[in-house]
């Protein structure tokens, strides 16, 4: 009989991987099903061109329709699985319909967290994170004057700078007390604050939004002090969850993501996870980790793909991930998170910039300010678990390729 | 529209027909030549759309930007002829444009 895999979630990670699906030679049927109605498409522009009006959104698709039809990949959209019958092998459509499996891929996502106050359901209220969104942001920028960013992370601070270059005054509302808490250390946070304070943008830290005011359309953000920001629109952005209810509701072990192996298997045999949706255990850094970035979609789901196609292979490649916002592009490889030491590259106000992170003297991550040599070099010496001498890592006259023999 | 060929790694030839204003590797993809990954989508961050422009060509493509230059230096085996896919904008100046594919990206 024919081997049937089915892949939950028409993004970045199931595309990938039915595509490498094929490539490892799988020949069974594969069917990919997406609760939205686009076909696969790359959210990074979502946030960046396309959200300027720089990109029309046939841009976006990750691969021709002719490619789905080429590789015979079922490309099931607007169909949302209900439900995951482990027992059975089988998943069920929100349309009634079942799909059998012998494999499955759960490659779900990680929407945004939304925010519960009072106020957070008035129009001119937005989120990001599909093309809906942006489409329905991208008109909301253009009729207000000021918009109010929750959150200083990447997709917040994206928007922040396309809406300055539309003219809009902006105010980014931030619970931390630095911008990119999250994701990066204190020189990287204050590169990107002196950035959009350089750009006009108002950056409000160690607050948050206790409520919306408006009748009937968002008029305020009200703040926990209690100070009132008059706002037009509100963009929120104060991170992802990952999309795990399936998963859970079938019984398989979630802790902040699906949680699989290296070969990006859950607990059943059968079924893997794969992308923004699944935690996992990384050789490199010898701990867990959920990440949320286009390469880790892509690599992770190339991996499960050999794994599901039958082809043993570890997931172990070095995450990264790139910005840009106004004229600076940041790329970052590695994970800085457990770093006892920043090394900076770059005299304060360069163009190009590096912050190198140590652990016991050990190159775990580089986030790379304009610097592609830093973030080049910075990847592979993070491969290797090399120990490059700091004075080399903070000299920008440094020949950074000779640390590479 | 304009004709680009590329040519692979083991000299399987591509001729596809590239819509004006598109990048050269969204061409590419569009058109389901393989060997071009273009992981970020055009960012100019990944390095994984590299291509070789055919001699007779590279006045006509032009010269890499500063980032993209920096980009191709640590490219799997760049040479005087390297450019990266997506910075290439597809014009009727490139109409017959060759480029040859690395036998590895990244
Ligand atoms: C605005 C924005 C900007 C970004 N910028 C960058 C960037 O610059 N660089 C970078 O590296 N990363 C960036 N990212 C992150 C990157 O896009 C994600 O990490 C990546 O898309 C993850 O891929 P995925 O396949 O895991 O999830 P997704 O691409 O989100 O795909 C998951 C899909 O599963 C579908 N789905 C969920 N549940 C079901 C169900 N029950 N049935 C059917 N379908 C379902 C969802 O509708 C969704 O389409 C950005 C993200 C956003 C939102
Ligand atoms: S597609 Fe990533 S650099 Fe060209």
């Amino acid at each position: 009989m024919t081997e049937r895999i089915v892949i939950i979630g028409a993004g970045q990670a199931g595309a990938q991987a039915a595509a490498s699906l094929r490539q490892e030679g799988f020949a069974g049927a594969v069917a990919l099903i997406g609760a939205e109605a686009h076909p696969p498409y790359q959210r990074p522009p979502l946030s960046k061109a396309y959200l300027q009006g720089a990109l029309a959104r046939d841009r976006l698709w990750l691969r021709p329709a002719a490619f789905y039809e080429k590789e015979n990949i079922a490309l099931r959209l607007g169909a949302r699985v209900a439900r995951i019958d482990r027992a059975a092998r089988r998943v069920a459509l929100d349309t009634g319909e079942a799909l059998a499996y012998d494999r499955l891929l759960i490659a779900t996502g990680a929407p945004p967290r939304r925010l519960a106050c009072p106020g957070a359901d008035l129009a001119g209220v937005a989120y990001l994170r599909g093309i809906d969104d942006s489409d329905a942001l991208r008109p909301l920028l253009a009729g207000a004057r000021r918009l109010v960013v929750v959150g200083a992370g990447y997709i917040g601070l994206e928007v922040a700078a396309v809406a300055r270059k539309a003219g809009l005054a902006v105010t980014a509302v931030e619970a931390a007390e630095r911008a990119l808490k999250r994701v990066a250390g204190p020189p990287v946070s204050a590169w990107f604050e002196a950035l959009h304070r350089a750009h006009g943008v108002e950056l409000r830290f160690g607050e948050t939004v206790a409520a919306f005011e408006g009748r009937g359309r968002v008029e305020a953000a009200v703040l926990a002090s209690g100070e009132a920001i008059a706002c037009d629109a509100v963009l929120v952005a104060i991170g992802a969850a990952p999309e795990t209810g399936l998963a859970a509701a079938a019984g398989l072990p979630v802790d902040d993501g699906i949680v699989v192996d290296e070969t990006a298997r859950t607990e059943d045999p059968a079924v893997w996870a794969a992308g923004d949706c699944a935690n996992f255990p990384s050789p490199l850094y010898g701990r867990r980790m959920r990440l949320e970035s286009v390469p880790n979609a892509i690599e992770q789901a190339k991996a499960a793909a050999a794994n599901m196609a039958g082809r043993r292979t570890v997931y172990d490649a070095v995450p990264w991930f790139w910005s840009d916002q106004y004229d600076a592009k940041l790329q970052t490889a590695g994970i800085g998170a457990g770093a006892d030491e920043i090394v900076e590259r770059g005299a304060p106000g360069a163009k190009a910039r590096a912050a190198w992170y140590l652990r016991e003297g050990r190159l775990i991550a580089v986030d790379a300010l304009n610097d592609i040599p830093a973030f080049a070099v910075g990847k592979r010496l993070i491969a290797a678990k090399a120990r490059p001498s700091p004075k080399t890592l903070a000299d920008p006259d440094a020949d950074l390729k000779s640390l590479l023999t | 529209m304009p004709k680009i060929t590329f040519i692979e790694n083991d000299g399987t030839e591509h001729v596809v027909e590239a819509e004006v204003g598109l990048s050269v590797m969204e061409a590419a993809v569009r058109n389901m030549v393989p060997g071009i990954d273009a992981d970020c989508g055009g960012a100019c961050a990944c390095a994984t759309c590299h291509v070789y422009v055919d001699e007779a060509w590279r006045d006509k493509t032009g010269k890499p930007e500063a980032m993209e230059e920096s980009m191709l230096d640590f490219a799997y085996e760049p040479k005087e002829n390297s450019r990266l896919s997506c910075q290439i904008t597809v014009s009727e100046a490139l109409d017959g444009l060759v480029v040859r594919l690395p036998e590895f990206q990244g």
